[in-house]
């Protein structure tokens, strides 16, 4: 199949001047449609490189004061709601495979199952953004908002019955925990404005079995945001939770 | 003999990316990589010349051991935006955003980097940058040095650091879309026969840097909204009051911040070697040698942030397994001066003002290079860490390595970019007065810090036998500006008045001379195909042994 539209294309090169004949997204400076998916595809690679590097400094610093102080962070963690996280990496999960369905239909020309793929894919990225609000709202109305109102005393260290976190560790602990999933959330929000456009590239009927190549590249984009929270998940809700 | 008649028998010019098109949006809105290189050599030499303007007012100040011409927070500020907008908005970008951006695509046969728009977009970016930069410093500037440490940064001055991180921050994002651009061009868009053993090194080069810009600035970009995450919302993240580390900001800082010199110095070191290869005619020496060793800069790189650290209070064992990685980049880096030097060897030479650069990059990275060695040595950098001896270093390795990399390149190029000659005699002159002020400038540094001067002191009228060495320094930074403003006066002046320049005046092997000067938008009339390995000097000069010189 692709074979085939790569062939195409030499024909058409040998005249120089037939470019009309090609696939309009064919860019002029790339001599090929399987050089330009190509080097999208590289390039989103590269760049969830250095998006790995982004949130790895994060991890680091959160790594860090989680060694340095395990039993305020454990007492933290365990005023957060662990069954709205457990929740939203079951819709997270749910979203990454709407995605790969997405690709599939693209690939395969199923212009209705594209459509409704990433309908779903928003709408479960949407899902996933309330409850991280109902989350957040939930900490606010505790006062476990870092800064002048924040409180967090009396908490017991899980496993250590009497003894009370550091509400100045505990405060670090959620620092780190809103910048985390702060960033993430805001990863999340532009993922949706990429489905967004891709939705309305689909709706016009722009992708074709050769190229789709935005779907593909929006798609690993998605399964990376997806990828972040599978880490930050355990990472912030599941510390010393078997005690 | 042929070379100088070409041009004269050209009666119009052919259709090039300068005389395409005309019009403001034709350049603000272009994708052609040669028009946005150019877009970022006049907004880089701008800041160059606002950095500079900086770096003076600082050697004035220090002309007498009183503090007299600024008070001290205004000098505290005057170095900081030195550092800042040399480093961001001049030296990361300089060669790779401006011959990087023109070379790539010319020397691999490609018609455009990979992602063109991404390419212009990654100028806006460093506009953006740039304007928050001009408005931040124009509003009272920052006072922290340019490395920002915490808590000082965080908790304590009241100067613009959130607005000078997000300068910053946005900077960086146009130096990763840059680096992106590179990586993917670099796999993807070689011509047919351009294979990896037959890349300029000039290209490994890039290659290498491109990966540290990927996988370092985010980490800076990260740790930039920590500060202003902390400054906004008093998070304590780096505040040992609430439990945070000093040295965790420090760690991330200089896990970028190490790793940028080499950012730096890498594109300077590929422009050296296609220099170098040039005016001996000569094969490069060990050609998988020196690739590699780019390779193994920018991953020994990442590998030796601590040595920055040394007295901060790192753990004696750490420091000494940093210190050990330190010695370790110095592998690579010798490899490639041995390298370069035994192209040298027997080589035909030629003194032509790019050579002149070249000979200075290999005297002045050695030994900044050598310098770097003994501050990754515990024991002397305890003794000189923040004295005017880390000034100098550093500053034969950004200025005496990267800037004459740089000119030495934009020299080489100039006649590819421009279409022009530009004027040889003044040129080596230029060169000329660019060693002198610089060794004038900072070899006094060296001593200075031995001595024991503080770096970032604005009076040291408690020491005034220092005087005469700053004196010294102050004098040659006065002939180092001479030295810089000569080529912007004469590469200006050669647009209108030089010489038109053939398709390739050096006579050098590489594909971007096998094209017109300057060329056309899409690069190359045919689809270029190698068949030659890189560097055939010896084969490009066999059929003119009748006697006649080629490179003039």
């Amino acid at each position: 199949m692709q074979n085939n539209a790569t062939s195409t294309v030499a024909v058409h090169d040998r005249h120089g001047e037939a470019h009309a004949a090609h696939n309009p997204a064919l860019l002029h400076h790339f001599a090929t449609e399987e050089q330009q998916r190509n080097s999208a595809s590289l390039g989103m690679w590269v760049f969830l490189a250095t998006e790995v590097m982004f949130f790895g400094g994060l991890f680091c610093a959160y790594l860090v004061y989680r060694r340095w102080y395990f039993g305020d962070f454990a007492a933290a963690s365990k005023s957060i709601n662990m069954w709205l996280g457990a929740t939203n990496t079951a819709v997270l999960i749910c979203s990454s495979l709407t995605v790969v369905l997405a690709v599939w239909a693209a690939q395969t020309a199923r212009r209705r199952l594209l459509i409704g793929s990433l309908i779903l894919t928003m709408l479960l990225g949407l899902l996933f953004l309330g409850i991280k609000g109902v989350e957040y709202k939930e900490k606010f109305d505790e006062h476990h908002v870092p800064g002048a109102s924040f409180s967090f005393d009396h908490e017991e260290i899980p496993g250590h019955p009497g003894q009370y976190a550091n509400p100045k560790h505990a405060q670090m602990f959620f620092s780190l925990y809103f910048v985390m999933t702060g960033l993430h959330a805001l990863h999340m929000i532009i993922g949706l404005g990429i489905f967004a456009w891709l939705l309305t590239m689909a709706w016009k009927g722009r992708f074709t079995p050769e190229w789709h190549t935005p779907v593909e590249i929006g798609g690993l984009y998605w399964h990376f945001v997806d990828i972040v929270w599978i880490y930050l998940f355990p990472l912030l809700y599941l510390i010393d939770r078997h005690k | 003999m042929s070379m100088a008649a070409t041009p004269i028998l050209q009666p119009v010019e052919r259709e090039n990316y300068l005389n395409k098109e005309y019009g403001a949006w034709s350049w603000l809105l272009t994708t052609d990589h040669k028009r946005i290189a150019l877009l970022y050599l006049l907004s880089i030499t701008f800041f160059f010349f606002i950095g500079g303007f900086f770096a003076l007012l600082i050697r004035l100040e220090l002309l007498t051991p009183a503090g007299d011409l600024v008070q001290a927070d205004t000098y505290n500020k005057l170095f900081t935006m030195h550092g800042m907008i040399m480093v961001f908005f001049f030296l990361i970008p300089s060669i790779p955003a401006v011959l990087g951006n023109f070379l790539v695509p010319l020397m691999i046969g490609a018609k455009d980097l990979a992602f063109p728009r991404i390419n212009l977009l990654s100028w806006y970016l460093y506009i953006i940058g740039g304007v928050m930069m001009m408005h931040c410093m124009l509003t009272g500037g920052v006072d922290t040095g340019w490395t920002f440490y915490a808590p000082f940064s965080t908790n304590f001055t009241n100067t613009k650091i959130v607005e000078a991180g997000l300068a910053i921050f946005v900077a960086g994002f146009s130096s990763i879309l840059t680096g992106l651009n590179f990586v993917v061009t670099i796999h993807r868009m070689r011509a047919p026969g351009m294979t990896w053993s037959r890349l300029p090194l000039f290209i490994w080069a890039h290659y290498a840097t491109s990966i540290i810009q990927l996988l370092g600035t985010p980490v800076i970009a990260v740790t930039i909204v920590l500060v202003a995450a902390e400054r906004a919302l008093h998070l304590g993240i780096f505040d040992p009051k609430l439990g945070g580390d000093p040295l965790l900001f420090q760690h991330l800082f200089w896990f970028y911040s190490h790793p940028a010199v080499y950012i730096m110095i890498l594109p300077a070191m590929g422009v050296v070697t296609e220099i170098i290869a040039c005016f001996s005619r000569k094969r490069i020496f060990g050609y998988h040698f020196v690739a590699f060793s780019s390779i193994a800069i920018a991953v020994f790189g990442f590998l030796v942030w601590a040595h920055h650290m040394f007295v901060a209070g790192i753990s004696v064992y750490s420091a000494l397994v940093f210190s050990f990685l330190s010695y370790a980049v110095a592998l690579p880096s010798a490899i490639k001066v041995f390298n370069w030097t035994a192209t040298l060897y027997k080589g035909s030479i030629h003194y032509d003002a790019p050579m002149l650069y070249a000979f200075g990059f290999l005297g002045l990275f050695t030994i900044g290079g050598l310098t770097g060695l003994f501050l990754s040595a515990l024991g002397i950098d305890v003794h000189v860490t923040d004295t005017y001896f880390v000034v100098a270093h550093f500053h034969y390795i950004m200025v005496g390595g990267a800037v004459m990399g740089y000119l030495g390149g934009m020299h080489f190029w100039w006649p590819k970019i421009s279409g022009r000659l530009y004027p040889e005699g003044w040129a080596r002159l230029a060169a000329l007065i660019v060693f002198i002020g610089f060794n004038l400038t900072f070899f006094p540094q060296f001593i200075l810090g031995y001595m024991g001067m503080p770096r970032r002191y604005y009076d040291y009228s408690h020491m005034p036998e220092f005087q005469i060495l700053n004196v010294l320094s102050t004098a040659g930074a006065t002939v180092l500006g001479v030295g810089y403003l000569l080529p912007m006066f004469y590469f200006l002046w050669s647009m209108r008045y030089g010489k038109p320049a053939s398709d390739n005046p050096w006579n050098a092997a590489g594909l971007e001379w096998k094209t017109t000067s300057p060329p056309p938008t899409f690069n190359f009339d045919e689809e270029p195909v190698v068949i030659w390995e890189a560097y055939n000097y010896e084969e490009l000069d066999a059929p003119h042994e009748e006697g006649v010189p080629v490179a003039k």
